[in-house]
């Protein structure tokens, strides 16, 4: 779009309806100024216990979304620890088999389930909104019930832990050993309910990411113009949508085999153990896929920034994530090469299996052909983070091919070969990218940088500490150690590779231990950040550092892809919302044309109770058959509170409807 | 926090503790194995002197779930079931999951009636079996007639089931009755 | 490192294959990596430099050659595998071997199945196969799933309750071998293998042979009192041993135990100092495995040692 000459002459749109020129009195900084103002006492959230919890900014919610995950991490991360001390030497009796079974399965329940979905999903919680330009997310108290649900559900799982509770029967829980006969006591319905308290969460957040990058985002961002990050959420979140159900019915199918004697997996009354192992690797291969592509959304972002250029092939890029995501459905027999199934469909998800790293590798040439051509490409620390994904990534995505065929899969399933895989592509393909975006949105969130060089020390002690712990893995299982044993003997020779790995374990402890300190110190002293420390281009940048609670005023326009490198095409801001109220924009799907203001709800208490209902349902009915029932009545009392109809003042609104014009004024 | 509230969290978080580990708990390693030999088959309650073998009267597995697993593993392995019924409805031996107790229902005198046998066909499994197997079974026989905490006990087998299993067995009380 | 449990060193047909496979993929995947990470590389070394004069153009054409190589490359390693899946198919025939594998939770039950049922076999822990002649496995289990898994012979296949899976392998040199269980199966997984011993056919049917007969009757009076107490005390109600009265099926078969090279599934070997604190207390060895402490006086443990030591 080209300016036309004079500033005086109003404006044309895209569509040639007449726009704000930039002398428009609603645009003169003094009016913005009060309505900044305004906007800042509509949108505070108070003080004290009641208003914190009852905080519907999606800022909030996103921060207290990443603390709660990554204090998971730390607490899989020990239960890691104390794996790695046991296993380092043979026949060690520093944790019994009992204690060791709980803790494997307590450290992939906690990384799968407490940290890898909810960390990445935080990560659109907080910066979704803000790369759309939206001044909050969609379905602001149901995300906050969401969250409480996560919480509750770890503490849940945590206490129970603590009460020699906690499953014991693996992350992925195959009955019949999970099962009702060979399953003894509680832990493994510890573990289904588990899962439904996260699986709620994790849809609830999808649905808000959904709906927020669908009908909130700015005028002027159509689909075509949305950030790659955007992008890697909104699939990301159809993932979610259409995995989680097969857990949530699998799991509930456990609790009923358990509690109430169906047969669901009992094969002498026409059920099947396999059963069990469809319906959960259905959700659990699309779940790493989850936990795998905002990893490659952050890697876009962060290339982007430090190359000073845009991505190469950006429908590619998209169209790529996109296929990862359609082709992770239909890969989940992998997980089931050993149990066997006929060859012939086993060869379909061969093929699929392979198949998946084409879309995948695409992106990774295209990132290639982004820093090749970069100028004068930055070596921060977020951008190191990112780099090491070319070398730490691909060799779990390699291994990951060698896994898809049947009969070296045949060979290598369940050892150490796929624990080394899992951990080099989840770790190398999520966990770097994500300390790295860490980084680089640190200043947006909190104000402040982190510390340079303490970010490259943690950086490199994390890339050697992993290498050195998991590179070993792979001959471990090529030398016919099995995954989850307490010990083995020493006639096997496997002594010096655990004790090497478990040395690379205390390195990485040593790394994420100054990761946190970089990140504490950096809370106090830290330099100040201005709005866009990196010199990015996304919209998120283009408020202050942290943003304030509305995120933007006045509403802003884009018409590139990079809006902040490219602010001469810039539109002029969208006026007119009311101040007073919560007002957002809702705009059309395809184009983001204006569609409509909508007054978002403000803070609640009541999600939080209705939280507190469902988990207290949820944990009495693995108890009790009838706690479904009479649970149920506090969730109905607290869902009628939440949704009880409000008149005056706070009433729902509806603002102008029909099509409005890009700078069209709505007051 | 005020201070009854932590005192109540506290307490609260004790006495769960207390609960939550009676059903988890793995105590395999439990009797020293100098005590797991039952060391006489008495066919009488009277003996002079002091008596060999002191039982505690509670069952040390009452609500352990390990313990009443074990039971139930063991009540298939050691052929109990041809005479008690597979899921203890009765065959030519006395069924287990009524309310009908002809030796006694308390723990040690089941434990007595599986360690020295009875008349009419009940073997005397003191001496073969050791101690902590027969304290399992005295749990899960406890267990089939509801006698313990629906939570602690056994669910359905991985079998055809024939009948309710044992969590979802209400509450026998025993009466005595004479030999059938 | 010993290599008994190995996938690099297979002893069979079916494993050189899949190590061969092995090597085709790693030697292609090893120079995939090798390019990416220096295409990388260089590439990080130019965008520092910021000299790059490619134009979109050519940023497309050489994305599309690459994706056009890994997709070859990919096609390659498809393909291998397929050729590599439909050879290991290859090996079933008539006059296989068969033997019947049942799981338990933590041991395996091993049956050399034959028409006439007095010559069929029953062992445990311990699998003897003749070199040069395909064996089938019948899977079964008794409980939770397992997976049978002799990493020298051939990859592994799971024992699903309700279900029968077959195995097919083929041992090409004699010698000794491990394999372990596979799949989590609760307290005593880690400790839950096996020994197989490839032999010469000749060996095989002697070692066949010798375990059709009973139990070798008791010689001396040490040995009589051993089989007493074996027969009166814990172990008759869980272990068998033909021609004797202990007659259980829910422990390992201990008709033939003295010619077994370990006890314990694997957890110990077979020799009288460990044979003694595995009688002992077998749960400080293999804490909550299925066989309780027997209670055994000493003299009672001795002469139980003399008389295991007779079922040869």
């Amino acid at each position: 779009m080209t300016r036309h000459e004079g500033d005086e002459k109003r404006r044309r749109d895209d569509a040639g309806r007449p726009a704000l020129s930039e002398n428009d009195p609603r645009l003169e900084p003094a009016r913005l100024d009060t309505e900044r103002r305004l906007l800042d006492r509509t949108w505070a959230n108070g003080r004290g216990l009641i208003a914190w919890i009852s905080d519907t900014d999606h800022k909030a919610i996103g921060r207290r979304f990443l603390v709660t995950a990554f204090g998971f991490f730390t607490l899989g991360g020990i239960l890691a620890g104390l794996m790695r001390i046991q296993l380092a030497r043979p026949e060690n009796t520093f944790l019994n088999p009992d204690l060791y079974n709980q803790i494997f399965t307590m450290h992939g329940t906690t990384m799968m389930f407490l940290f890898a979905v909810p960390v990445v999903l935080a990560m659109g919680v907080y910066l979704v909104p803000l790369m759309v330009g939206a001044r909050a997310i969609a379905f602001p108290r149901m995300l906050n019930y969401g969250y409480w649900m996560f919480l509750f559900g770890g503490i849940f799982l945590y206490v129970m832990f603590f009460l020699n509770t906690g499953p014991d029967a693996g992350w992925f829980s195959y009955p019949p050993l999970a099962g009702p006969e060979f399953g003894y006591g509680k832990r493994s319905d510890v573990w289904a309910q588990l899962i439904t308290f996260t699986e709620v969460s994790g849809l609830i957040v999808a649905t808000c990411l959904v709906c927020t990058i669908f009908k909130l985002r700015t005028p002027g961002m159509s689909l075509n113009r949305m950030p790659l990050f955007v992008w890697a959420m909104l699939i990301v979140s159809f993932m979610v949508i259409f995995a989680m159900p097969s857990i949530v019915i699998s799991s509930t199918c456990l609790i009923l085999d358990r509690l109430v004697s169906t047969h669901i997996y009992n094969q002498a009354e026409g059920g099947d153990p396999i059963l069990w192992q469809h319906l959960f690797w259905f959700f659990g291969h699309p779940e790493v896929y989850i936990i795998f592509l905002p990893a490659l959304g952050m890697m876009s972002e962060v290339i982007a920034t430090f190359s000073r250029r845009r991505v190469f092939g950006y429908i590619e890029m998209v169209l790529s994530m996109a296929a990862t995501a359609f082709i992770g459905f239909g890969v989940w027999v992998h997980h089931m090469f050993t149990t066997g199934l006929p060859q012939f469909g086993q060869s379909f998800f061969t093929a699929a299996s392979i198949m998946i790293v084409v879309p995948t590798s695409i992106q990774i040439f295209n990132w290639i052909a982004t820093l090749w051509t970069a100028r004068r490409l930055r070596l921060a620390t977020p951008f190191l983070y990112m780099a090491s994904f070319f070398f730490v990534f691909i060799i779990g995505g390699l291994t990951g091919v060698m896994l898809a065929s049947v009969p070296l899969d045949r060979q290598v399933h369940d050892t150490y070969f796929v624990v080394a895989h899992f951990h080099y592509v989840l770790i190398g393909g999520s966990t770097f990218p994500l300390l790295g975006g860490l980084f680089f949105w640190f200043p947006k969130m909190t104000g402040r940088m982190m510390s340079e060089r303490l970010g490259q020390a943690s950086f490199w002690l994390l890339f050697v500490g992993f290498n050195l712990t998991f590179f070993p893995m792979h001959l471990l299982g090529l030398e016919g150690m099995p995954r989850r044993v307490y010990t083995y003997q020493a006639a096997m020779g496997w002594e010096r590779l655990n004790l090497l790995a478990t040395l690379g374990a205390a390195i990485i402890f040593v790394a994420l231990v100054v990761y946190l300190i970089n990140i504490l110190v950096s809370l106090r002293h830290g330099a100040v950040a201005g709005d866009n420390p990196w010199g990015a281009s996304t919209l998120e940048w283009a408020t202050s550092s942290p943003p304030p609670p509305y995120n933007f005023s006045p509403q802003p326009t884009v018409a590139s892809r990079e809006p902040l490198w490219h602010t001469e095409l810039t539109p002029p801001p969208i006026v007119g919302l009311d101040p007073s109220k919560r007002e957002v924009l809702v705009t059309y799907l395809l184009d983001a044309e204006p569609d409509h203001r909508y007054p978002m709800p403000g803070p609640s208490l009541w999600p939080f109770l209705a939280a507190i209902a469902t988990s207290g349902m949820f944990v009495w009915s693995i108890f009790q058959a009838q706690g479904v029932v009479w649970g149920s009545i506090p969730i109905f009392v607290t869902l009628v509170g939440w949704f009880w109809p409000t008149k005056g003042k706070k009433a729902l609104q509806h603002g102008v409807h029909g099509r409005l014009a890009l700078g069209d004024s709505l007051s | 926090m005020p201070r009854n509230t932590r005192l109540c969290f506290w307490l609260g978080l004790t006495l769960a503790l207390a609960v939550g580990c009676e059903r988890e708990a793995r105590r395999y390693q439990e009797l020293p194995a100098s005590a797991n030999r039952e060391t006489a088959v008495r066919v009488g309650q009277l003996e002079p002197g002091m008596p060999q073998m002191r039982a505690p009267v509670k069952s040390p597995y009452q609500n352990n779930a390990w313990g009443m697993g074990e039971g139930k593993r063991l009540y298939g392995a050691y052929n109990c079931a041809p005479c008690h019924g597979v899921n203890g409805g009765g065959a030519i031996g006395p069924a287990l999951i009524d309310d009908k107790w002809i030796y006694g229902a308390s723990p040690d005198q089941i434990y007595a009636t599986i360690s020295q046998g009875r008349p009419d066909g009940m073997p005397s499994f003191g001496g073969h079996i050791t101690t902590q197997q027969i304290w399992q079974l005295v749990s899960y026989v406890e267990a089939m007639s509801g006698q313990v905490k629906a939570t602690s006990a056994p669910s359905r087998n991985d079998d055809q089931m024939a009948a309710l299993p044992e969590s979802r067995q209400s509450k026998q009380v025993p009466v005595q009755t004479g030999h059938r | 490192m010993p290599h008994f449990q190995s996938i690099l060193h297979p002893a069979g047909i079916q494993a050189a294959r899949v190590s061969h496979l092995w090597w085709v993929m790693f030697w292609i995947c090893a120079a995939v990596w090798c390019a990416v990470a220096l295409g990388a590389a260089i590439a990080i070394a130019r965008g520092h430099r910021g000299t790059s004069m490619a134009s979109e153009r050519q940023l497309g054409t050489s994305v599309a050659i690459a994706g056009g190589i890994s997709v070859v490359a990919l096609v390659a390693l498809l393909f291998q595998s397929v050729v590599t899946g439909r050879a290991l198919d290859t090996l079933h025939s008539p006059d296989a071997l068969v033997i019947t594998v049942t799981g338990n939770q933590w041991w395996w039950d091993v049956q050399y199945d034959h028409p006439v049922p007095s010559l069929r076999v029953t062992t445990a822990n311990e699998i003897h196969i003749p070199v040069g002649r395909p064996v089938r496995f019948n899977l079964f289990s008794n409980d939770v799933i397992h997976s049978l898994w002799i990493p020298n012979l051939q990859g592994k296949i799971d024992l699903v309750p309700g279900r029968l899976n077959e195995l097919w392998l083929r041992a090409d040199r004699p010698g000794v071998f491990r394999g372990q269980c596979a799949e989590f199966c609760g307290l005593q997984h880690a400790k839950m293998a096996l020994v197989v011993v490839a032999e010469p056919s000749d060996d095989f049917e002697r070692w066949l042979a010798g375990n059709r007969a009973p139990a070798p009757a008791p010689i001396t009076p040490e040995q009589q009192r051993g089989k007493d107490v074996v027969e009166r005390g814990p172990c008759a109600m869980c272990h068998n041993i033909a021609g004797t009265q202990a007659g259980g099926r829910s422990a390992p078969d201990l008709t033939h135990v003295a010619t077994r090279s370990t006890i314990g599934a694997g957890s110990l070997p077979n020799t009288r100092g460990y044979l003694a604190g595995w009688i002992a207390d077998p749960q400080h060895v293999k804490p909550g495995n299925r066989m309780p402490p027997p209670g055994l006086r000493d003299e009672e443990l001795q002469a139980v040692l003399a008389y295991l030591e007779t079922l040869k």
